[in-house]
């Protein structure tokens, strides 16, 4: 692999959080029963005719002013002609020749090195469809709800050189579109969707290689794995001496490899031309400065000055910042407790995990800064010991009380004493006769060992900073 | 003698909607089948829609409805509106009320010949091309074509979107006049149609012609392109008009001669767009068979009429990669000289003064089998279209024969009014428009 160069382009279709579809009044609401979220316009009944929603095409323009886009004098919508089931007009109106913005870039952070990615184009067009199939009877169904439903293709120029560099990529615009607040870019759900375009050719080449195109990659590790095995597909087939053919291939994720699905052939003619029920607007250039000021903060902006003001590592910052509503939480937490470092570490771990656990986002839960704050004011203030924290989260999650109320109701409470410590420490020696004498001989890490007995035995209740100090005394006191 | 029995005679209504009787109040009148009518059959003429319902109804079919018409039926026409005779239809042809050997124009033939019959007083048409006027001066009523925008198309099932009008088709001016006022205005359906206020069009009802230009383009005279019965009666016309106070300019519509090659372009090439929708899976006909691709395939086969399959064909090929540049592009482009030339005459007139065809009608099966010749029975009236102008087509005469002959004038974008005025003044002033046809 190492003599050669991957050059990838990524095509995202994202799905706008309108209420309404795009050129009708029709709910765009996720999971609601098939066919009951439609009208004769989105339906393609004869003699219908779309009308652009505003605040689609505001989203899109916001979308393109974030990604550092230009916007384009005059929009324009275009049809694409292909028949299709789950296409009910059997056109998409789209746009072609003039995307409604032109020109952009992201920037990401990939093995801490800054790159940018330039975007091709941003366009606005209409999802289709869903085809449901039943192999077993041979039948089909469609459920048209999808259909209508606002989508943005962003199309990034072959500028990412890596798989890693892909996802990184993927994962810069998710959360822009979520700090934008203009879709919820959930790749299960679909409302992200990615193709790839990928190439390799021999490291230093001016020209490139013979690319291949990649669909059905429904996860940024689907992503990932489809570009790598497609990158080293490239390369043996080089290697042997093979040429590569154009062609599209479907990633397949129970095999974990890309098989072909139509060569450059088979290609569709779309016969574009200007969509003639829309007519060609302007947007006012003022119009266009106001949407750019009232931007809100973008994640790589947001993540510097988490540096700067909460002097965060560059690591924390980031996986803080990736998340719009995480990052929120964390400046919330802030303002009840302030310490940066402390609210970064639980953000980032143990409550991550229960999100991730639970597949759900941190908005979605009970879980609300004030109960952080109070968490980590009950450590500070020694009331209870990170142990015990870490084993109420999950509860506080769940029932969304205070922290405060589960240490009282469970009569949780940290054991300072030193003689009601006594006791128990005096068992864990007893018991533990070669860790004394490990530690004797210098083994430190014999006294962590015995702390973490003791903690055992009083099932996370013992101050760990007590425990230590007597331990440590009745060791070097000749036990 | 019934209107059924008439109709049976011409084959102008084909389908009598249910709920309207003949003692029901309010003006009948019969819809085009093209447009849409909520719970009642709307086939555009074609076997590919038969069965099919609409589950909603037109914009100017929800507003005729709310002034109180009552809407008869719907009216024969060309399949999907593609010809200027009427013969295309899947229900058959519809005859000409002053000579039934004869076509009644198109695509709005069932309108016009209900209409010009008596078995409506007023009907709704489309025009793309001049399928209002062109049926209208061949069965010797009023037919006219509002400017792009005037009219909503929604429920309008699309032939040509950048070309199609809803207009009216009556026995007078003041009924057009009226009926314009009825179907007019701006609709948040139609984004095409227009914000514009709309006038109250029965104020133009004027007979006063006093001081009015009127053009008259040399390109719209051609030599030995036009009956000579037609060229008198116009002649006549525009010599009425003079006679009237009305001032005639010469004018020149230069990219006159590239109109109908445009529109053959650009029509079917949204057409074919258009009728995609058509593919038997949701509504209308469906030839089942082994596999989605067949049975789309057999369903279009067995749907659509050999006219229709011929400018799907035509507009899917200027419209396919490697073509778009050197057809479609072009041919927008020509569009564009061909709606200059209009706004730099009306810089010098008030209405253009026009033929509305170059023949009266012609017998039923002549130019069936001659597509080239049938497209050039809307050569007067297609420029306005491509320029999306208002037109209208008046009674002007009759040949020997007795075959009606309409005078079209055109006007500037919205102002339909001129319109209105000139063909009232005339029609005050002449006694065509008395003349009935015997059935």
């Amino acid at each position: 692999m190492k003599d050669y160069e991957i050059v990838i382009g990524l095509e995202a279709h994202v799905q706008l959080l309108t209420e309404s579809k795009v050129f009708c009044g029709c709910s765009t609401k996720f999971g609601l029963a098939p066919n009951s979220s439609t009208c004769p316009v989105c339906l393609g009944l004869p003699g219908v005719l779309p009308v652009l929603n505003e605040k689609a095409f505001l989203y899109a323009i916001k979308t393109a002013l974030a990604l550092n886009c230009r916007i384009q004098d005059i929009i324009k919508f275009d049809r694409k002609n292909y028949y299709y089931p789950d296409l009910p007009k059997n056109f998409q109106i789209s746009q072609y020749d003039k995307p409604l913005a032109y020109s952009g870039y992201i920037e990401i952070e990939h093995n801490n090195a800054k790159k940018k990615i330039r975007i091709t184009r941003v366009h606005l067009e209409e999802d289709a469809g869903k085809l449901i199939h039943e192999p077993g009877k041979g039948l089909s169904y469609v459920d048209f709800n999808r259909t209508g439903i606002p989508l943005l293709e962003i199309v990034s120029e072959p500028d990412i050189s890596s798989p890693e560099e892909g996802s990184a990529y993927l994962q810069e615009l998710k959360s822009i579109l979520q700090y934008l607040k203009v879709s919820d870019c959930n790749m299960e759900e679909g409302s992200l969707r990615c193709d790839a375009n990928i190439s390799v050719r021999p490291r230093g080449e001016g020209s490139l290689g013979v690319k291949a195109e990649l669909k059905n990659m429904n996860s940024f590790k689907a992503v990932r794995d489809a570009l790598s095995y497609e990158a080293k597909r490239h390369v043996e087939l080089l290697r042997k001496g093979e040429r590569i053919v154009q062609e599209t291939r479907l990633w397949n994720e129970r095999k974990q490899i890309t098989e072909l699905m139509r060569t450059k052939e088979e290609t569709h003619d779309y016969r574009y031309f200007p969509e003639p029920d829309l007519v060609p607007f302007t947007v006012d250039k003022k119009e266009i400065d106001r949407i750019k000021r009232s931007l809100p903060e973008l994640p790589q902006a947001k993540k510097k000055r988490f540096i700067a003001l909460y002097g965060l590592g560059k690591y924390d910052a980031g996986v803080l910042t990736r998340d719009m509503e995480i990052s929120n939480f964390f400046e919330e937490t802030i303002k009840l407790f302030d310490n940066p470092k402390k609210i970064a570490n639980w953000l980032s771990g143990d409550i991550a995990s229960i999100l991730n656990e639970r597949k759900i986002t941190i908005g979605r839960t009970r879980f609300k800064p004030a109960h952080l704050a109070e968490l980590l004011d009950l450590i500070h203030t020694e009331e209870i010991t990170g142990k015990m924290a870490k084993e109420i989260l999950p509860e506080i999650f769940d029932r969304g009380i205070s922290p405060k109320e589960i240490v009282r109701s469970k009569g949780l409470k940290q054991i300072k004493d030193a003689g009601e410590l006594a006791s128990v420490i005096d068992d864990v020696l007893r018991e533990n006769k070669k860790s004394i004498d490990d530690y004797k001989k210098g083994k430190v890490n014999a006294l962590i060992f015995l702390v973490g007995q003791v903690m055992r035995k009083t099932k996370g209740q013992a101050n760990p900073k007590i425990v230590n100090e007597i331990l440590k005394k009745r060791l070097e006191g000749g036990g | 003698m019934t209107i059924e029995a008439i109709n049976k005679k011409l084959n102008a209504i084909i389908y009598f909607n249910k709920g309207v009787s003949a003692t029901q109040s309010g003006t009948p009148i019969a819809i085009k089948d093209n447009i849409c009518v909520k719970d009642e059959p709307t086939t555009c003429a074609s076997k590919i829609l038969k069965g099919f319902k609409p589950p909603y109804d037109a914009t100017v079919i929800k507003k005729l409805k709310e002034a109180g018409f009552a809407l008869l039926g719907k009216s024969n026409m060309d399949e999907f509106a593609f010809g200027s005779s009427c013969e295309t239809s899947c229900y058959g042809p519809t005859r000409n009320p002053w000579d039934p050997e004869r076509i009644p124009g198109g695509s709005s033939g069932g309108s016009a010949s209900s209409v010009a019959a008596g078995i409506v007083p007023m009907a709704l048409g489309s025009d793309t091309g001049g399928s209002i006027r062109q049926p209208a001066s061949l069965c010797g009523i009023v037919g006219m074509k509002p400017t792009y925008g005037r009219v909503s198309r929604y429920g309008l099932i699309a032939f040509a979107s950048s070309l199609d009008q809803i207009g009216p088709l009556t026995r007078s001016v003041s009924d057009s006049a009226m009926l314009l006022n009825v179907i007019s205005g701006y609709d948040e359906m139609d984004s095409t149609s227009l914000d514009l206020p709309v006038p109250d069009f029965t104020q133009s009802l004027v007979n006063d012609v006093r001081k009015m230009k009127i053009g008259i383009p040399k390109e719209y005279f051609p030599e030995g392109g036009i009956d000579k019965e037609v060229k008198k009666a116009i002649t006549k016309s525009k010599d009425i008009l003079i006679a009237l106070g009305a001032e005639p300019v010469e004018i020149s519509l230069p990219h006159t001669e590239y109109a109908v090659s445009c529109y053959y372009i650009i029509a079917p090439a949204e057409a074919s767009s258009n009728l995609a929708r058509f593919d038997g899976d949701q509504y209308g006909l469906r030839k089942d068979a082994k596999n989605m691709v067949d049975m789309h395939m057999g369903t279009r086969t067995a749907g659509f009429g050999s006219e229709v399959k011929r400018r799907i064909l035509l507009g899917t090929y200027s419209l396919s990669s490697g073509y778009y540049e050197a057809y479609y592009l072009k041919a927008m482009k020509v569009r564009t000289k061909i709606k200059d030339d209009f706004l730099n005459a009306f810089k010098l007139c008030d209405v253009i003064l026009t033929p509305t065809t170059p023949t009266p009608a012609f017998k039923i099966g002549e130019k069936i089998d001659d597509p080239l010749k049938m497209y050039l029975s809307d050569i007067f009236t297609i420029p306005a279209n491509l320029a999306g102008i208002p037109g209208i087509s008046i009674p002007c005469g009759f040949t020997q024969a007795g075959l009606p002959i309409g005078l079209q004038f055109l006007a500037k974008p919205f102002d339909e009014e001129a319109l209105i005025r000139v063909a009232y003044t005339f029609e005050q002033n002449t006694d065509f428009h008395k003349r009935k046809p015997k059935i």
